[in-house]
């Protein structure tokens, strides 16, 4: 297979960004879902709402943020809020319509471990924790994931259970009561998986060009089956390109400019 | 409300054995003040905060806590605090007790300790591991006007809580700007408030409705300009993400990291001389 002139974060990031509507009010996480919110915000959805958890509400950053909470994502905000209020009122009471996740491990039915790997009280890998994932997880009106496929990353059986994807299946998640949706796309490196409607089991729903069915499978672990319509999603267009990596250019040099303060006051 | 300098502040209101809350959501956070807690080796601590962050990493690495009460345990955007993973796989230097709470819960538990709840109460709906482990803190109960299933998170009333700001003004009184995440309810929950800040000032460049702290909900504070480095003050220095990222290495060692914490911390008569020694500050 030759070079396909991008990356799989940079198909990931754009693959993602398509899936936001103008003017949405997205609840954004650090990383490649920081990436793909400003993307499409700086492209196809100038009026998307960027909430980060820290506070910063309707957040227009020219460069992106290393931290959920970088002076510049209150710099260019609509408002800052206390922390307490952006998940009671914003996220809780309903008012975020897309959730971006990422995790440890994934399981077939989209529930998320981003706590422990091995056995919570003597961990094998003690990992960051729930943050805002488990409220995100909940509330949004539906779920984004965003991660990379592998063998153990995509497993039978999470290890531990820090936020609730579609539970068992088979209407489970509905009848907890949970407000949101649940995921409705979990975009990895190999192309998209989504819920079956009956089932709400995962099936690969779409692949990049030159992707083949095969290798989605093997970077699964557990027996993914494929949807009855199997897309091919399009390469990214040069624009978005562009538009992406003097992003990321202009986020490198400003995570690199030293920092001096004056001790006189 | 006296102004103490810092040393000074810490030794007589931090004690061995303390709760301990360090807030300031990714800004404004108390690094100046965590230092001296080092400096001091104050022990048994139970530090509580939303994310540990490096600060944390660093109390927790050099002994001076047993049990952390926390929601998110990374380096933002960078990856894993490695002194506190170490201390959870293999108890170093000590064994660490653990009370995680998603960030929401732990908001709540913040706000009903400012406001002298025993809990506080979010709707419930798919129950996740972490309600079901050892020790987890939280409990469901019924709404009494609807029936519907609440979770109660209990209050948390820190017997320290400690802040950066940005200003204090001659009456005494505190102005927090900027991300301010749970800092207001962390101060109104404690039994004792310590406040770093930025600098002094005759009047407080406050709008109306601005985060100020008034002068007698504050134990004491002290002027640390820098005294959030490598986090930041918004209006004063950004964030040092440079510095978030070379921590990584530094920390992912045992040794070079204890090497690291003698050098600029433990080797350092204050802040501001770190500050100098890492060629931040003139």
């Amino acid at each position: 297979m030759s070079m396909p002139g991008y990356s799989p974060e940079e198909i990931m990031t754009v693959t993602a960004a398509r899936h936001l509507q103008d003017g949405a009010v997205c609840f954004v996480g650090i990383g490649l879902p920081s990436a793909a919110c400003n993307l499409a915000r700086m492209t196809h959805a100038p009026r998307l709402v960027l909430i980060y958890e820290s506070g910063t509400v309707g957040t227009k950053p020219t460069v992106l943020p290393l931290s959920i909470g970088d002076g510049e994502l209150a710099e260019t905000a609509t408002c800052v809020v206390p922390l307490p209020e952006i998940f009671a009122h914003y996220l809780q009471r309903g008012r975020v319509d897309v959730g971006f996740l990422g995790a440890a491990q994934i399981d077939a039915f989209g529930n998320l471990n981003s706590t422990v790997i091995g056995d919570y009280a003597h961990p094998k890998v003690r990992l960051p924790g729930a943050g805002g994932a488990s409220e995100i997880a909940t509330y949004a009106r539906e779920v984004l994931v965003i991660m990379k496929q592998t063998p153990r990353s995509f497993v039978s059986s999470l290890d531990f259970l820090t936020s609730a994807g579609y539970l068992e299946g088979h209407g489970a998640r509905a009848a907890s009561g949970s407000p949101g949706a649940g995921p409705r796309a979990v975009i990895t490196d190999f192309g998209i998986l989504r819920p079956h409607a009956a089932t709400q089991e995962l099936e690969l729903a779409a692949l990049y060009p030159g992707i083949g069915v095969d290798a989605a499978r093997a970077a699964t672990g557990w027996p993914l089956k494929v949807a009855a319509r199997l897309e091919t999603l399009p390469a990214p267009e040069p624009a978005d390109l562009v538009v992406l990596r003097d992003l990321e250019a202009r986020t490198r040099a400003a995570h690199a400019r030293p920092i001096r303060i004056n001790l006189r006051s | 409300m006296p102004l103490l300098p810092l040393d000074e502040a810490i030794a007589t209101h931090v004690r061995d054995g303390d709760s301990v809350a360090l807030e300031g959501f990714t800004h404004l956070i108390p690094f100046a003040a965590g230092h001296e807690i080092i400096r001091l080796r104050r022990r048994n601590l139970h530090l509580i905060r939303m994310t540990p962050d490096l600060i944390y990493d660093q109390l927790i690495g050099m002994g001076c806590a047993s049990r952390l009460t926390f929601s998110w345990g990374g380096n933002p955007g960078v990856g894993s605090l490695h002194r506190l993973r170490d201390a959870v796989e293999r108890q170093w230097p000590q064994p660490l007790a653990l009370s995680e709470f998603s960030h929401a819960e732990l908001a709540l538990a913040y706000q009903a300790g400012a406001s002298g709840m025993s809990c506080g109460l979010m709707p419930h709906h798919a129950a996740t591991d972490l309600a079901r482990v050892p020790g987890a803190a939280v409990r469901t109960v019924p709404c009494p006007f609807t029936g519907r299933l609440l979770t109660a998170v209990p209050a948390i009333n820190p017997d320290v809580t400690i802040l950066h700001a940005q200003q204090i003004d001659a009456e005494g009184n505190v102005l927090i700007r900027g991300i301010v995440g749970a800092a207001r309810e962390a101060a109104h929950a404690a039994r004792r408030v310590l406040v770093t800040v930025e600098e002094r000032v005759e009047r407080l460049d406050a709008e109306m409705n601005a985060l100020v702290l008034p002068s007698w909900l504050i134990t004491c504070a002290s002027v640390v300009p820098g005294g959030a480095y490598p986090s930041y003050a918004q209006g004063y220095y950004a964030r040092d993400n440079r510095f978030y990222l070379a921590w990584d290495e530094i920390a992912r060692d045992r040794q070079a990291f204890t090497a690291w914490m003698e050098r600029h911390v433990l080797g350092m008569r204050d802040h501001a001389a770190l500050l100098r020694a890492l060629g931040v500050a003139a």
